[in-house]
């Protein structure tokens, strides 16, 4: 399976562009991944930056498209994280618009889908893990450390208890990042083995050419799943921040 | 004339009908939405449950891991984290599924 046109996890590979020099030791490459992110930011900046820019009382397509959006992440927010979650309302919708685009433009033919790799997702659930604590100690002071420890608990098991408690806590940027990057992976290679059985098969003659309209039904109605949960993965990815950021907020309910 | 009456009921009535059914359809299709969504809701909560409970697994692993090099007691720090990885991946996944209050209740 070297072809890399059947190589279902050929796709996923990153290689060089262009080198921008050596930082102590380690070299930095502008690679594929980082084009297709620059792209992103660039995409969703232009997205946000056009469609507003009319602001008419009566909005035009785009600018409620753009309305839709912030109106899905604000009410995500404040539902999970009361008023007082709304501080953090540029940085969820940061994070909701790249994973967003991410994962759609993942779902064009040749394009990379940066969050199918466990780096991207990895750091983004530690940015978000690192600002629940950051903003959590900032504001609570050791309160912060309640969330650990349930109230009422006998002195014998509290002890177990809050080592069991920080274990789930530690889960957390764990589970967000290992879902979305298995998802948007699992996702991919699926499409691409389907869709490799096309070419396998045409190439096998006229009756492969009829055998082939099987796997290509499934990679059609693959696609449209895959948009689902693109989508999909995008909004739990942001509510999950929300839950957390809840947590920094009020560690203790 | 009352044959001219009759005539325009029956339109009348034909348009009434052309109506419900195009409301039935709609109301049909509302339908298939509803249940598509919450199918897909399905499928993002196995996806959720499912990655909690192994995340639980794998951070008591690691860290047992850790204590074991740092201590020099391998094998007790995987074994014993090991289970209590196992039991914070069933607090995860109680939480997640509303069967427990959050943390710091």
């Amino acid at each position: 399976m070297t072809d890399p046109a059947v190589d279902p996890i050929h796709q996923f590979q990153i290689h060089d562009i262009f080198t921008l020099g050596e930082v102590g030791g380690v070299q930095f490459a502008m690679t594929n991944s980082s084009v297709f992110m620059i792209a992103i930011v660039v995409l969703i900046s232009g997205f946000l930056i056009l469609s507003t820019s009319g602001r008419g009382l009566v909005p035009t397509r785009w600018q409620s498209a753009a309305e839709l959006m912030y109106e899905l992440v604000a009410s995500t927010l404040r539902n999970s994280a009361g008023t007082e979650g709304m501080r953090f309302f540029p940085f969820v919708f940061s994070i909701f618009a790249f994973v967003l685009a991410a994962n759609v433009i993942g779902l064009v033919p040749y394009f990379m889908t940066v969050t199918s790799h466990l780096v991207i997702t990895a750091a983004l659930a530690l940015l978000v893990i690192f600002t629940v604590i950051v903003y959590g100690l900032m504001r609570n002071g050791l309160g912060f450390f309640k969330l650990f420890l349930p109230s009422g608990l006998p002195v014998a098991i509290a002890p177990f208890i809050a080592i069991i408690e920080v274990l789930s806590f530690l889960s957390r940027p764990v589970s967000l990042s290992l879902r979305l990057f298995g998802n948007m992976l699992a996702g991919h290679i699926v499409l691409k083995v389907f869709a490799g059985f096309i070419v396998t098969l045409t190439a096998a003659g006229v009756g492969g050419w009829f055998a082939g309209i099987l796997p290509l039904g499934m990679t059609v109605a693959l696609t449209a799943l895959e948009t689902l949960v693109a989508v999909l993965q995008a909004y739990v990815f942001t509510i999950l921040t929300c839950v957390y950021l809840n947590d920094a907020i009020h560690p203790s309910h | 004339m009352p044959g001219n009456e009759d005539h325009k009921l029956d339109d009348r009535l034909g348009n009434l009908d052309a109506e419900l059914a195009k409301m039935r359809e709609s109301q049909a299709t509302k339908n298939r939405a509803k249940m598509d969504s919450e199918q897909s809701n399905g499928l993002a909560m196995a996806w959720r449950l499912g990655s909690e409970f192994v995340a639980g697994v794998l951070v008591g692993t690691a860290i047992g891991w850790l204590i074991d090099e740092w201590l020099g007691i391998r094998p007790w720090g995987m074994i014993i984290f090991l289970l209590l990885g196992f039991l914070a991946g069933m607090l995860n996944l109680l939480r997640s599924a509303g069967k427990l209050p959050p943390p710091g209740a």
